[in-house]
């Protein structure tokens, strides 16, 4: 029994070794993200970005065949970990991208980047440990850091003259972040600050009850997808659309409009990527999106489309070979692709430097709830951590 | 003051919402001995389907009262067709069970109304604020809410001491044995009970629709605060559920509103800013702990 046992294991084991890793025929991106449960609708617009960058590649990088392995964390760090984990040792994947929540991404990073040694690139979660003490030669951003975002609302409020402003976020990793962040840049007087539970809480009645009696200059949120649906809904009800404005970031955009509808008419939020960014990339980008689904994609998307160009560039430029991982990230820190957002390159700690924009949430032409920039808040912005990253 | 009042009316609001999740759980755990997890995916159900037929009647009132019947033959088919395999199974079989039909659920939500969520709004009627003290706004869709919840509490409590079937109802919650020996027609109860328990998970989940958004696994993550009801209410006990939810819901909105700053008095507002959601998450749990350590079998539990 036992011989037989061993005998089965050698032939595995030649079995798999006998795979030739450098004739690879394709190229293979394990792409992580949330397809099941209440948040779902982000993990689907990524997909279809995904989809359509490999399509407008033609389905090959460097004549090599393009393969996604789509992953799903559930919206849980330990699912998202254990998703990544089997890209990395069974799939044997190229690149592992994708990423909606800093604490999955947390919890994946040293699975992939040290355990697997493998290339990560997050097309959205931008955690401040990632950017600072924790940053890995291993670790690319076509996103931002998440204190950056909230620093560009902050910077625009200044200048608009706001002079109180009541923060709410969910207490979790980028919640933190995100309301730091805004704090950090916001010079008028924080009228109050609330966490509320993360993912449970949905009813934002006593929050809001707080608010109003604090009657602040403007509320600043942070609440992803369906959370963001949740909270401009009950800051309506409540009335205090008519005395608070609200201004946000992560809540309004391509995935909660459809149900916030007009209710989020006229609120203003920060995003380094708009859909009406002119370059021609974007303007290709966008009108391909929605003749493919007939929506308008969000930055979720965004992101993951340049996730998928960044890797093609470096790829293109290495000829397909990736056995070299020191080439692969040398060639990958070079940026040398169009980014949806215009210019794009990398820092120190590997996050992009770049512009962040004050975006209004209107109606087009055609009725159909979006948003469109109005001003540019921060040019060339970079993440307040990197120079608590070891790499130079 | 009136600060005081509206968090106590937020309090009450969220309470009666999850009194109407926790008596369907605590009637069919209490008399059929069943554990449901699959409970919040009635209060799923019944929120997608009220947005089916609130788009085909195009009325707010008409698709709600539509939903109801809908998720009473809904949850007497599950009833049927799944939990009658399972009474005489132990509670981990159940357990796994039910929690397949989450999944089921899950899944056929998305393939009949895709992955994005719904979005019921509030009717116009319901749309604007309502001084229930002069100068003191509320909002006017929170402010029926507690009307409806609390006039359907009163018909459960009518229904279940007042009427020949609460009185068999109330009856299996003590000794199903004994219920079953007297002729009671075990079967058909069993299904009526299941039946209404769905309804008023379905209704719940209608009602706090326009607050909240109608998604995928909605009730999953409210679900484990209805359990925490029914054990601290005692299980089977209509009254218990009543009365827990009642507390959780007050807890809930107390932590929320007043635990960060108590904290402030004595911690840096950092560590306090850090503590304070943290907290006010344990609380419902900490309550549920000290109940059951000085009652055992919940507030008004019968069984030992």
């Amino acid at each position: 029994m036992k011989g037989i046992l061993f005998g089965t294991a050698t032939i595995a084991a030649l079995a798999f070794g006998l795979q030739p890793v450098a004739a690879q025929q394709s190229i293979k991106i394990g792409f992580v993200s949330t397809f099941s449960g209440s948040q779902a609708a982000i993990g689907e617009d990524m997909r279809r970005s995904v989809d359509l960058a490999v399509e407008h590649l033609g389905g090959k990088i460097a004549g090599k065949k393009i393969e996604i392995v789509y992953e799903d964390d559930q919206f849980k760090p330990d699912v998202g970990k254990a998703r990544s984990e089997k890209l990395v040792q069974q799939d044997k994947v190229n690149f592992v991208a994708g990423y909606i929540w800093s604490n999955v991404l947390l919890a994946s990073l040293k699975t992939v980047t040290d355990e697997g040694d493998t290339i990560l690139i997050s097309a959205n979660a931008g955690p401040s440990q990632i950017a600072g003490e924790l940053c890995n030669k291993n670790f690319f951003s076509t996103s931002w850091q998440n204190d950056q975002t909230p620093m560009a609302m902050g910077e625009y409020l200044n200048t608009k003259g706001v002079k109180s402003l009541y923060v709410v976020g969910p207490n979790y990793a980028a919640g933190k972040d995100m309301l730091a962040g805004v704090k950090r840049t916001y010079k008028g007087t924080i009228a109050g600050e609330d966490y509320t539970k993360w993912p449970d809480q949905l009813d934002f009645s006593a929050e809001l009850t707080k608010i109003a009696a604090a009657k602040p200059g403007g509320i600043f949120i942070f609440y992803p997808g369906a959370h963001g649906v949740q909270f401009v809904k009950q800051w309506v009800q409540a009335g205090l659309n008519k005395t608070v404005p609200l201004y946000q970031v992560f809540s309004i955009d391509a995935i909660t409009l459809p149900q916030q509808g007009e209710l989020a008419l006229g609120t203003l939020g920060a995003q380094e990527w708009v859909n009406d960014l002119p370059n021609e990339q974007n303007k290709k980008y966008v009108a391909d999106f929605k003749k493919k689904y007939k929506v308008y994609p969000s930055y979720y998307g965004a992101q993951s489309y340049d996730a998928i160009m960044l890797i093609a560039s470096a790829a293109e430029a290495l000829k397909g070979d990736l056995s070299d991982k020191a080439k692969v990230r040398a060639e990958m820190k070079k940026a040398n692709f169009k980014s949806l957002r215009g210019d794009f390159k990398f820092g120190n700690n590997n996050f992009p430097i770049e512009n962040f924009y004050i975006q209004e949430t209107v109606k087009d032409a055609e009725g159909m709830m979006t948003v469109k920039t109005i001003a540019t808040a921060v040019k060339a912005g970079q993440d307040p951590y990197h120079d608590k990253c070891a790499m130079k | 003051m009136d600060y005081l009042l509206i968090q106590t009316l937020n309090g009450v609001q969220l309470g009666l919402l999850m009194f109407l999740l926790a008596a369907g759980l605590t009637l069919t755990f209490g008399i059929m001995d069943l554990v449901n997890l699959a409970h919040g995916s009635l209060y799923m159900m019944g929120a997608y389907l009220a947005w089916t037929f609130i788009g085909w009647t195009d009325s707010f009132v008409l698709g709600v009262l539509l939903s109801l019947p809908a998720t009473f033959l809904l949850g007497v088919v599950v009833e049927a067709v799944v939990m009658r395999r399972l009474y005489a199974r132990d509670h981990l079989d159940q357990v796994l069970a039910t929690f397949g039909l989450i999944l089921f659920f899950n899944e056929l939500v998305r393939a009949v109304w895709g992955p994005a969520g719904k979005s019921i709004a509030v009717p116009a009627f319901l749309g604007h604020t309502v001084e229930i003290l002069p100068g003191v706004p509320y909002p006017a869709y929170r402010f029926a809410l507690i009307v409806a919840g609390g006039v359907v509490a009163i018909l459960l409590a009518w229904l279940v001491t007042r009427t020949r079937m609460g009185m068999v109802i109330r009856a299996g919650a003590s000794n199903r044995r004994m219920i079953a020996a007297l002729g009671v027609n075990i079967e058909l109860l069993f299904s009526l009970v299941f039946g209404l328990g769905a309804v008023f998970a379905g209704l719940a989940g209608v009602m706090a629709a326009p607050i909240a958004s109608v998604k995928i696994g909605m009730g999953d993550d409210i679900l484990i605060l209805a359990f925490v009801i029914i054990v601290i209410g005692g299980i089977g006990s209509i009254k218990g559920a009543f009365v827990a939810a009642m507390m959780v819901g007050q807890i809930d909105i107390f932590g929320r509103t007043y635990l960060p700053d108590l904290l402030k008095t004595f911690l840096s507002p950092a560590a306090a800013s850090g503590a304070a959601p943290a907290l006010s998450q344990m609380m419902v749990y900490i309550v549920m702990a000290g109940v059951l350590v000085w009652r055992p079998t919940g507030l008004f539990g019968q069984r030992s």
